[in-house]
């Protein structure tokens, strides 16, 4: 386990270390923050000295090199809006989105796994066709819009909860249904999909010649050979859900890392917009590396 | 006579598919007495796994017991409720199946998955259960079984698999074991090995069993009365002795004509020609007429009753309409 | 006899073949797709919103971005102070929703397709190439597309859309390179099955060049699910494309969008419901219908993964 934990860790360098080539180079094409640092009336010399002490007119493997010998201290460099290093802004942000997206995971999670089996011990019932019908309706729904009809109804004609900002917990539900909801389409569906493949099995077959019930057939033998597969893609998923976060922030105000990205990618604050991608890359990354591990756990199969 | 364990009577099970109705069991009926061995032979197709479903009570959708009964000790299967059904299941009527490779769930130990039906039917603790699972590894001849208990299927070879298996059949002495292909998946040598087990075991306590096979070599050594089925429906049906000695229907023929024996070396086998039609493509006269050599007109016209041609021996074919005749 | 029915069966069996092969091959996909509703469904609106986009000009009733005073944020029709003159009503600027709707399409369906063109262009190259040379080559490229899916597709557009500023071109070339992945994926898996087979070895044993064979052999194997992972990547796009324009990083006014229609119309949601419900009512529908049109081109071109 522990010698398997380190391989899997020493992987996640070369795709970090992809990460952050292609940003600098992105960041390298984009040229000048300095038009943006200054108030329009500056000089030109201004302008050169400013160059001068951020190091952009070295060359490309000069700048690179000083980008990731910050980067190897967390040094995202500072942010010129808050005029302090980016990494701390960002991590400030952090808990707002944690709380939304676990929020979000916890609702995806109870509508999809009874959902999911219902569906899939039920087929073509109106159980099923309600299950899979929503789950394909979500998904056309864009989320950001599936969020302001929310508001519409429970806010501004029912005033239920609060139409945007983070408080207490009524402010926390309707961003965390409007994400939720959204990652339980695509879960009922793969959950549905890997049981009515296990429901075929042979071993089910040998529980159900035991005498067992029913019950115990699809939630003790059935359901926890479904769960690996619906692991290992909803690890794959993560991306999706920070995703999604992003876009739900905006849509409730919702002070987290996304509200504080887009802000940053409006004003092209550089630093901060590659501390958030870095953040974010680290997470998925992380619940790669979870999932991963639960995999073994579900698994007696894989060895380590 | 002892009294019937179990009875098939007109069984008929259907699977209702998107392209119409397939009569898998087409009016099937038998019994089988207490202690005694009955193979149900036929090739893919022929309905014999559908039968073995259906006394389970595991046809799944769509297929469905349309007719006929089927009494174990005098309860009719088809009518009782699934309590009471899941009640006799695993407990008094067990089954072994084809493949032990898939058979057993990967994701719990082999002890967990025997001691689940000890548990369940035998109301005892999990420590009860542990020690009566292990005594069951051990009767099933698994070496160190305290530490298979604890292993999991895929690390068990095949024949060990179904060793396990056949622990969890009778690990709640069953009255009626029914095995479905039980050594078809594994080596010549297990194979022997397991059909040797349960023979022995089947001594010990009195079980009846049903064995499901296509292999006639398994039927001789083992079984005392022998069903031949085909297409859905039984053709042949006496003691095996009959069977092996005097075949009154062209199919049983035919199996026995495709099955090497040592004591008649013959230069090739024989062969059936063709494969078992999809039940209900043939719609009239014998299902067995598009690959017997010995059909005639009527064959293709009018379809034959199984009929007792002589105490306890029964045929489904029209030559022997006035009497036996040889074949 | 009984060699009698055989011929009778085959011949019916070959009559039966034959009546298939001659009728047109457009009259049997059209048989097989009446079979679905849902696919029936997909393709009319597919088709419908097509010809919309087309047709714009004709069909809308007033010029989307003609800003009228004197009807500012009217209701829809069926409502107090609705009128047929602005169906679905107007915004705060008094320009008509339908109009609005109507013109939106246009970018919606162009920048859809293109992107997923794109896509595909990018990952059947990126595919061929990991898959042919394989080895080192192919592992940079994996891991390329590690680090891509470990990229939110919405992050990574966020983040080069804030440097090179938005425009068309940005957003489609940004959603194309966001979507190539899986075309990759698809391409390298038939590449390197392919090269396992006997007879590439075999050609290739006796000096046949095998980049050939592969690629005889590839466009069969790769063309169904090709088809539908671009019809079910334009219903993601689609979606993308107004989540940015939504952001206000995506399609910049005075061009329309329904995102941009959406994001106008949510600082209005609390009078006037209708800015914001029409344009996402229209990116639901529409993704809807390719959804349902992709799923049955899934069932019909490839039964392997029929549900």
């Amino acid at each position: 386990m522990g010698k398997y934990l380190i391989r899997r860790l020493l992987q996640v360098i070369p795709v970090l270390f992809i990460i952050s080539f292609v940003v600098f180079c992105l960041v390298f094409v984009a040229g000048d923050p300095v038009a943006l640092m200054l108030p329009e009336d500056a000089s030109q010399e201004d302008i050169e000295l400013l160059r001068e002490s951020l190091g952009l007119n070295e060359p490309f493997h000069i700048q690179y090199f000083t980008y990731m010998l910050g980067l190897v201290q967390l040094d995202f460099g500072d942010s010129f809006r808050y005029n302090q290093s980016a990494l701390p802004i960002v991590l400030e942000r952090l808990p707002a989105t944690l709380e939304l997206a676990i929020a979000a995971m916890i609702i995806a999670i109870v509508i999809a796994i009874p959902f999911g089996i219902w569906s899939a011990t039920k087929k073509n019932s109106p159980v099923d066709f309600l299950a899979t019908g929503g789950a394909v309706l979500w998904k056309a729904m864009p989320n950001f819009w599936l969020g302001i009809m929310l508001i519409l109804l429970f806010s501004v004609t029912l005033g239920w909860f609060p139409v945007s900002g983070r408080g207490d917990l009524s402010h926390l539900v309707l961003p965390a249904i409007t994400l939720g909801t959204g990652i339980a389409a695509e879960m009922t569906r793969l959950i549905r999909s890997s049981m009515l493949e296990i429901l075929n099995q042979d071993y089910i077959r040998t529980a159900k010649s035991k005498g067992i019930r029913n019950f115990f057939v699809i939630n003790k033998h059935a359901f926890r050979n479904a769960l690996i597969p619906v692991v290992t893609i909803t690890a794959l998923q993560t991306s999706t859900l920070v995703g999604g976060t992003l876009v739900t922030e905006t849509v409730f105000s919702w002070p987290g890392l996304g509200q504080l990205l887009i802000q940053a990618v409006n004003t092209r604050d550089m630093a901060i917009v590659q501390a958030s991608v870095f953040v974010i890359a680290f997470i998925v990354i992380l619940m790669n590396l979870i999932a991963d591990i639960l995999y073994k756990i579900l698994d007696p199969r894989i060895k380590y | 006579m002892t009294e019937a364990l179990l009875e098939v009577k007109d069984l008929k099970t259907y699977f209702h598919t998107e392209n119409g109705v397939v009569p898998s069991v087409d009016g099937v009926s038998f019994s089988i007495k207490k202690g005694e061995t009955i193979a149900v032979v036929g090739e893919s197709g022929s309905g014999k796994s559908v039968t073995s479903l259906s006394i389970m009570g595991l046809v799944g959708s769509p297929g469905k017991i349309v007719d006929g009964k089927i009494l174990f000790e005098g309860k009719d299967l088809t009518t009782i409720s699934n309590r009471d059904m899941r009640k006799l299941r695993g407990n008094e009527i067990a089954m072994i199946f084809q493949e032990p490779l898939t058979s057993l769930n990967p994701l719990f130990t082999v002890g967990n998955q025997i001691s689940e039906s000890i548990k369940l039917h035998q109301k005892a603790s999990k420590e009860e259960a542990k020690v009566k699972s292990i005594e069951m590894l051990r009767k099933v001849g698994i070496p160190r079984p305290e530490k298979v208990y604890s292993s999991y299927p895929h690390m068990l070879s095949g024949g060990m698999r179904q060793r396990v298996m056949i622990a969890m059949a009778l690990s709640c002495n069953p009255k009626l074991l029914i095995a479905d292909e039980p050594t078809t998946a594994l080596d010549v040598t297990i194979q022997a090995q397991i059909l040797q087990l349960m023979r022995n075991l089947i001594h010990e306590n009195d079980t009846s069993i049903m064995l499901i096979t296509h292999d006639l070599g398994v039927v001789a050594e083992m079984v005392d009365t022998v069903i031949v089925m085909y297409a859905g429906q039984v053709v042949e049906y006496t003691d095996v002795y009959t069977i092996f000695k005097e075949p009154k229907h062209p199919y049983t023929k035919g199996l026995l004509d495709s099955t090497p024996k040592i004591h008649e070396l013959k230069d090739e086998l024989q062969s059936i020609e063709g494969t078992v039609p999809a039940p209900g493509t043939i719609t009239k006269g014998c299902r067995f007429q598009t690959r017997c050599p010995l059909a005639t007109s009527k064959c293709f016209s009018e379809e034959p009753e199984l009929k007792e041609i002589r105490p306890n021996h029964q045929v489904r074919c029209w030559l022997h309409e006035e009497g036996e005749v040889a074949i | 006899m009984s060699v009698n029915t055989e011929t009778q069966n085959q011949n019916q069996v070959v009559s039966s073949v034959e009546k298939k092969q001659t009728t047109n091959g457009f009259v049997r996909w059209m048989r097989l797709l009446l079979k679905s509703k849902t696919g029936t469904f997909g393709l009319i609106i597919v088709l419908a919103v097509i010809l919309v986009a087309i047709f714009a000009k004709y069909l809308a009733p007033y010029d989307p971005n003609m800003i009228n005073p004197a009807a500012m944020l009217k209701p829809p029709f069926w409502l107090e102070g609705g009128s047929m003159e602005h169906i679905l009503g107007t915004d705060n600027l008094g320009r008509d929703i339908l109009s609005r709707i109507i013109y939106g399409s246009q970018v919606s369906l162009a920048v859809g397709l293109a992107a997923v063109a794109l896509a595909g262009v990018i990952g059947v190259f990126v595919g061929l190439v990991a898959g042919y040379y394989g080895g080192f080559i192919d592992n940079v490229l994996m891991r390329l597309v590690d680090s891509f899916l470990a990229i939110p597709t919405i992050l990574f557009a966020l983040v080069i859309l804030s440097i090179f500023g938005p425009s068309v071109t940005t957003l489609i070339v940004v959603l194309g390179i966001t979507n190539w992945v899986q075309y990759a994926r698809l391409v390298r898996g038939e590449v390197l099955s392919i090269k396992e087979r006997e007879f590439v070895k075999a050609a290739k044993s006796i000096g046949v060049r095998d980049n050939k064979i592969i690629l005889k052999h590839l466009l069969p194997n790769v063309i169904s699910p090709f088809i539908v992972i671009s019809t079910l990547s334009v219903a993601t796009t689609i979606i993308l494309e107004a989540s940015l324009s939504f952001l206000g990083l995506g399609i910049q006014p005075p061009t329309i969008s329904w995102g941009g229609i959406l994001s106008d119309g949510r600082d209005y949601i609390a009078t006037s419901w209708w800015l914001a419900t029409f344009p996402g009512l229209a990116i639901t529908i529409t993704v809807l219908a390719i959804i349902f049109l992709g799923d049955w081109l899934r069932d019909v071109l490839d039964p392997r993964s029929a549900k």
